[in-house]
């Protein structure tokens, strides 16, 4: 909302000198947050004079347009000239070069001497232009900010202006106000007015306030007037779309005349644009007090105005010229020839007020917020009329909006309005609230007088009545936000001020600390960052395609995937259910910044849909909703488990003398797999894994011990990585964490340590190529028993003195019992037996 | 290398001049040797088996019985001397040989490679759990769940009303199909509602992460971002409860000197509602207050949803941006550094914020 300063002198006692950032200090303490100031002097600066064109004379130009040299005259006749500097002719007269042909000798136009700079730093100055010293410029309203109309030179006359000459054109104009914009909550629709914000601003300086309204003399009931019926047989929620309707004649109206600068200015500040003087007027009066209005030619009217929901299948063309289908739902106003307006959001062109209208009809009526919102959401036409009404309008107010109308049509228009006029239409019942006396004082923690909530009340504009354990308030008509003694709580302390509210530290009850889970979520993200990867976040939107490749291990079987309504590109419009493709996204982001060598990991949630999505209905708001109906909501939340993934590109460090990088391999993937597991004490079992994203001969399945598949490492597919333009070789891994953090033991029993000397063997076992090295260890784990300490393998081997199709693995083992030395042979059978065990299991022969 | 010198006569071991005189020749070449190969050849020839001193002390045997006393206390301690000049000759030369070593083992430290990548943390986790930790210093605990929420959850149960300009004001991305009612969360707010639903009075709970709005993204704006809300109810909690524990955490984040200030605001959720600002003195262009985010007094109609009974109990609430905690803390200029994922936004920050 832009609040003209000039506008709120007339009901606020706002200072001579304020400015428009003096009032947004004041406002921003009752809670309205500062958003601009608009202020024309900003950009222009004078002297900006009214002029009199004494003479014109057309020079045609060799490059075929004709000039006007003129003779303006800016100090009245027998008077000095004031003003000095260069190019100000003493005489009182410019000579003016204007280009522009939309003006004739005797026209008063607005001048700009020498010295005055108009908006976009343009400096006006005496200059030599065809063949003439041009001492200024004619202007015209796009030269001088204030309307977009180039055509030509303003005409004062036109505007309906004859001012004396040499008189102060930007004072004339307005151009000396300014406006202080300001956010208004969705809360306070009051405000979305002169009168709200006058009175908040009374608040805010404790100074003294005049409503509009009270200016205003409104007859107190109306009738015999346009035929008004209300007919809402479908009210939403119960409530009814409209339950007030005044209707206004104001006839003999010359729409053509034009609107007064006083007021297109203020309106021009307001960020509304001029139209015509009948437009002007409904909106003049809306910002003032709050209440849209609408004016119908009443001679395109036929018969009585029917407010009602619409019938499927009705049409209406709105005033942007579309036609629109309605909705059951939409609140309309109607006549005998049918939809001629939907309610309180835009109204119908065959209606609409021209230039040739004589009988206006003026329309104030109270329209109910969420039918509003609705219509003006399905038709997506957001209006100064549907802003205020979605948010509440003072049903009181429309009489007295109706009354300024007519007034202003007839001050400004020559109408002449009807004695008689139409008002139907049900008050809603008076909003009270009880206030028990020691409530405030116990929401806000701040010690209020019985005065200061009394005061604060009924500034407001309440009524408050004292009884037995508090006060009776019922709220003002403008207020539909006042409905709790919570509301009544804020409302007190804000105009006590939030300053004055004292600062006290309550103590939580003894608390558990983190929990396992984020322990352990912790841990492994720092493990990470420790062993050398960098985090980062990336956004969780992704294509179809991507989740596709990344989200499934076999080929060409689709995602099930979360899909956005409402994404910011329609490519990546679903929701991830790997980390992956984010992160070999702002790996390319890298890259292309000349950074090659990467290792980067992200821990993030994935979107993994299963059979139930959502609940159909959603209970309403303040209640409980049964256990039932709360366990469908929970169930129908999608399942979100917290991934874990890195993608490593490049080397392992920066290359540096003395130092050769080493390249990451599908090693390291495999190797940052397990320190994930290592870290939060869970073994993770590593097998030859298929997954269409990784090189099908380089990719591991991680599973747990209980044989639960968690992620998948190794390499990229070299495919993939073409398509992706990624670096060759680029390694990866994804774990589900989740999955990691419960399968980790919740006590860590101490294991005994021996002190018995070691006794170390080692074997080489030559076995078919494809016999997995990790099998042939488990065998001989097994097969040691529980003599083996550890066995770890320390070489493969294939070539020569190897049958081909072969491979020779050795293995170091390492022996001790838990309460005697060893003897050489007991550890000499114990690997016998390991031998055994693996020859068996898979044909392998000592070498 | 002789093993004696040549033509050297044999000494008499009860001649002490000759003696001394031969003690005085092997300590001066003792002296003299200036490497432990020298040495060694000074050692040789003059305690070797053919060295004057030996072949004189070979001669007691040969001597009087009265004489080989005399003779044997001689040889004896000139021999002594002269090993003990060679030990500390020994230990000399292998002192000097040992530190010469490490002096030719010298290198140039400034040229020494970085072998150990080191990683980093997204200084938005880091400073996550700044804020946990502060919290759990505290007494709280922290809550989470999950980012593709109930619509209920995210408006209803926190007093959005279903037509309300303030529901279409977050800007929220829903989830096909619209029937299931499921969208992405705009705040961490349901966390709040299903702490209240799963847990026994008094809350003290913080929930932070991750949120969504439909911002492009731009120097200020970006469609995902990081928030922590927190969350008490308890018997008799007021605003000033409110305050002091902002009050707190203020300082706990940027020092003592730290203030803030309230302003009036509104938020379906809360009522009284309050815009939060802190003070900040090292702003660029000077000190000045800076949004930080918003908070009030649970609404009732909250507390209802949950089944907690308001006139039993109140609550207070607040929420920042982790973003915006972090432009200003840390002087971030453009929202993309944090979102990007260039490498150098968060290695230059390491483990630390």
């Amino acid at each position: 909302m832009r609040i003209p300063l000039s506008w709120l002198r007339e009901f606020a006692q706002v200072p001579a000198g304020a400015t428009a950032e003096d009032l947004m200090a004041e406002l921003v303490k009752v809670g309205f947050e500062e958003e601009a100031v608009h202020r024309p002097t900003d950009a222009l600066k004078g002297p900006v004079v009214v002029g009199q064109v004494l003479s014109l004379v057309k020079e045609p130009q060799t490059n075929g347009k004709t000039i006007n040299w003129c003779q303006v005259r800016v100090v009245p006749e027998g008077q000095e000239q004031t003003l000095t500097g260069k190019g100000i002719d003493p005489s009182g007269v410019q000579g003016i070069i204007c280009g522009a042909h939309n003006f004739v000798e005797g026209d008063k136009v607005v001048v700009t001497l020498p010295g005055a700079v108009l908006p976009g730093d343009f400096h006006i100055s005496a200059r030599k232009t065809y063949g003439h010293l041009s001492a200024g410029m004619i202007a015209s309203v796009r030269e001088l900010g204030i309307g977009e109309d180039h055509d030509g030179i303003l005409v004062l006359s036109r505007i309906g202006l004859d001012p004396e000459i040499g008189t102060d054109a930007m004072e004339l104009l307005g151009l000396h106000d300014q406006a202080a914009e300001i956010n208004v909550t969705p809360d306070r629709g009051y405000a979305f007015s002169i009168r709200g914000v006058a009175r908040e601003y009374a608040h805010a300086t404790g100074t003294a306030f005049t409503d509009p309204a009270s200016k205003v003399q409104a007859p107190a009931t109306l009738s015999g007037g346009y035929g008004v019926k209300i007919n809402d047989d479908a009210p939403i929620y119960g409530k009814p779309g409209c339950d007030r309707f005044v209707a206004r004649t104001v006839r003999g109206v010359d729409a053509t005349r034009p609107t007064p600068p006083w007021m297109s200015s203020r309106l021009r500040l307001a960020g509304i644009r001029s139209i015509s003087l009948p437009v002007d007027i409904s909106n003049y009066v809306m910002l003032e007090l709050g209440q849209p209005l609408h004016f119908y030619d009443q001679d395109k009217l036929s018969g009585d105005i029917v407010v009602r929901r619409a019938v499927a299948g009705e049409t209406l063309t709105t005033l942007d010229g579309k036609e629109r289908a309605l909705d059951p739902e939409d609140l309309l106003i109607t006549d005998a020839s049918g939809p001629i307006g939907v309610a309180g959001v835009m109204g119908g062109a065959s209606t609409e007020v021209s230039d040739a209208t004589s009988a206006v009809l003026i329309e104030a009526a109270h329209f109910e917020e969420v039918s509003i919102a609705r219509s003006r959401r399905r038709h997506k036409l957001p209006s100064e009329a549907s802003k205020r009404f979605e948010r509440g309008v003072d049903w009181q107010v429309a009489n007295i909006a109706a009354q300024r109308a007519v007034d202003l049509l007839v001050e400004l228009a020559g109408g002449t309005a009807d004695e008689a006029g139409t008002d139907v239409g049900t008050a809603p019942d008076a909003v009270t609230i009880d206030l028990p006396a020691e409530f405030p004082a116990a929401r806000i923690g701040l010690d209020f007088t019985e005065e200061q909530i009394v005061t604060c009340l009924e500034d407001l504009g309440a009524a408050v009545e004292k009884n037995d354990a508090g006060w009776r308030v019922s709220a003002p008509s403008w207020r539909n936000d006042l409905e709790t003694k919570e509301d009544l709580s804020e409302e007190i302390a804000r105009l006590v001020g939030y300053d004055k509210i004292p600062a006290t530290l309550p103590v939580a009850p003894p608390g558990r600390g983190f929990t396992r889970v984020q322990q352990q979520r912790r841990r492994l993200v720092q493990a990470l960052a420790d062993a050398g990867l960098t985090e980062v976040l990336a956004y969780p939107f992704v294509s179809k395609a991507a989740n596709d490749t990344f989200g499934v291990a076999e080929a060409g079987a689709p995602r099930r995937a979360l899909k956005l309504a409402n994404p910011i590109s329609e490519e990546h419009g679903y929701l991830r259910t790997s980390v992956l493709p984010g992160l070999i996204e702002v790996a390319k982001r890298n890259h292309s910044r000349g950074f090659r060598d990467l290792a980067l990991f992200e821990a993030g949630l994935v979107f993994l849909p299963g059979d139930t999505l959502g609940t159909e209905s959603i209970p309403p708001l303040g209640a409980k909703p049964s256990d039932e109906v709360l366990d469908a909501l929970y169930d129908g939340v999608p399942n979100q488990p917290l991934h874990i993934a890195a993608v490593l590109t490049g080397h392992d460090s920066p290359a540096a003398a003395g130092h050769t990088p080493r390249a990451w391999d599908w090693a390291d993937a495999l190797d940052i797999a397990r320190q994930t597991g290592d870290v939060l004490g869970v073994e993770i079992v590593v097998s030859q894994g298929h997954h269409q994203a990784f090189h099908p001969g380089r990719a591991a399945q991680l599973s747990l011990r209980t044989g639960e598949v968690v992620g998948y490492a190794g390499e990229l597919h070299p495919k993939l990585l073409a398509a992706h333009d990624m670096p060759a070789r680029s390694v990866a891994l994804e774990i589900n964490a989740d999955a990691l953090f419960e399968a980790a033991a919740d006590v860590i029993v101490a294991r005994h340590i021996s002190t018995f000397p070691v006794a170390t063997q080692d074997v080489a076992l030559v076995v078919p190529q494809d016999v997995p090295a990790d099998d042939v260890l488990a065998a001989l784990r097994e097969g040691a028993g529980e003599l083996l300490e550890d066995v770890a393998l320390f070489d493969v081997y294939a070539g020569k003195g190897i049958e081909d199709g072969k491979k020779s693995l050795a293995f170091g083992l390492r022996f001790r019992a838990a309460d005697r030395t060893l003897t050489a042979d007991e550890a000499s059978a114990a690997r016998e037996n390991a031998v055994a065990m693996a020859a068996s299991r898979f044909g392998a022969v000592q070498r | 290398m002789t093993e004696t010198l040549p033509g050297a006569a044999i000494p008499n071991p009860l001649d002490e001049a000759a003696i001394a005189a031969a003690v005085d020749q092997a300590i001066t070449a003792i002296a003299g040797a200036s490497t432990l190969d020298e040495l060694k050849a000074v050692r040789l020839a003059h305690t070797g088996e053919k060295s004057p001193l030996s072949l004189a002390n070979r001669e007691i045997g040969g001597l009087p019985k009265d004489q080989k006393a005399a003779a044997g206390k001689l040889m004896g301690s000139s021999r002594g001397r002269v090993s003990k000049a060679l030990a500390d000759r020994t230990a000399e030369l292998e002192a000097e040989n040992d530190a010469r070593i490490l002096v030719e083992e010298t290198v140039d430290v400034t040229a020494a490679p970085r072998r150990r990548r080191t990683g980093a943390r997204h200084p938005l986790s880091t400073l996550q759990d700044r804020v946990a930790d502060i919290f759990v210093g505290m007494g709280w605990e922290i809550a989470e769940g999950p980012e593709v929420e109930s619509e209920w959850f995210n408006f209803d149960a926190l007093n959005f009303k279903p037509d309300h300009p303030a529901r279409e004001m977050q800007d929220t991305f829903f989830v096909e199909p619209p029937e299931a009612h499921l969208l992405m969360r705009t705040h961490t707010s349901p966390v709040q509602v299903r702490s209240m639903l799963e847990r026994e009075v008094p809350i003290y709970v913080l929930c932070p992460g991750k949120v969504f709005r439909t911002d492009e993204l731009d120097a200020t704006h970006t469609p995902v971002f990081h928030q922590f809300e927190g969350l008490a109810i308890d018997k008799k909690l007021s605003m000033a409860d409110l305050r002091g524990t902002l009050e707190h955490f203020a300082r706990q984040m940027f020092g003592d000197e730290a203030q803030i200030r309230l302003r009036p605001n509104y938020f379906p959720f809360t009522e009284p509602s309050a815009e939060l600002d802190i003070w900040h003195p090292g702003a660029k262009g000077g000190p000045r207050w800076i949004e930080w985010g918003g908070c009030g007094m649970v609404n009732p109609n909250v507390l209802r949803a949950a089944g907690i009974d308001p006139d039993v109990y109140s609550g207070f609430a607040f929420g920042m941006g982790i973003e915006r905690t972090l432009m200003f803390r840390n002087e971030v200029g453009d929202m993309r550094d944090m979102i990007e994922g260039d490498v150098r936004f968060s290695e230059h920050f390491g483990m630390e914020i």
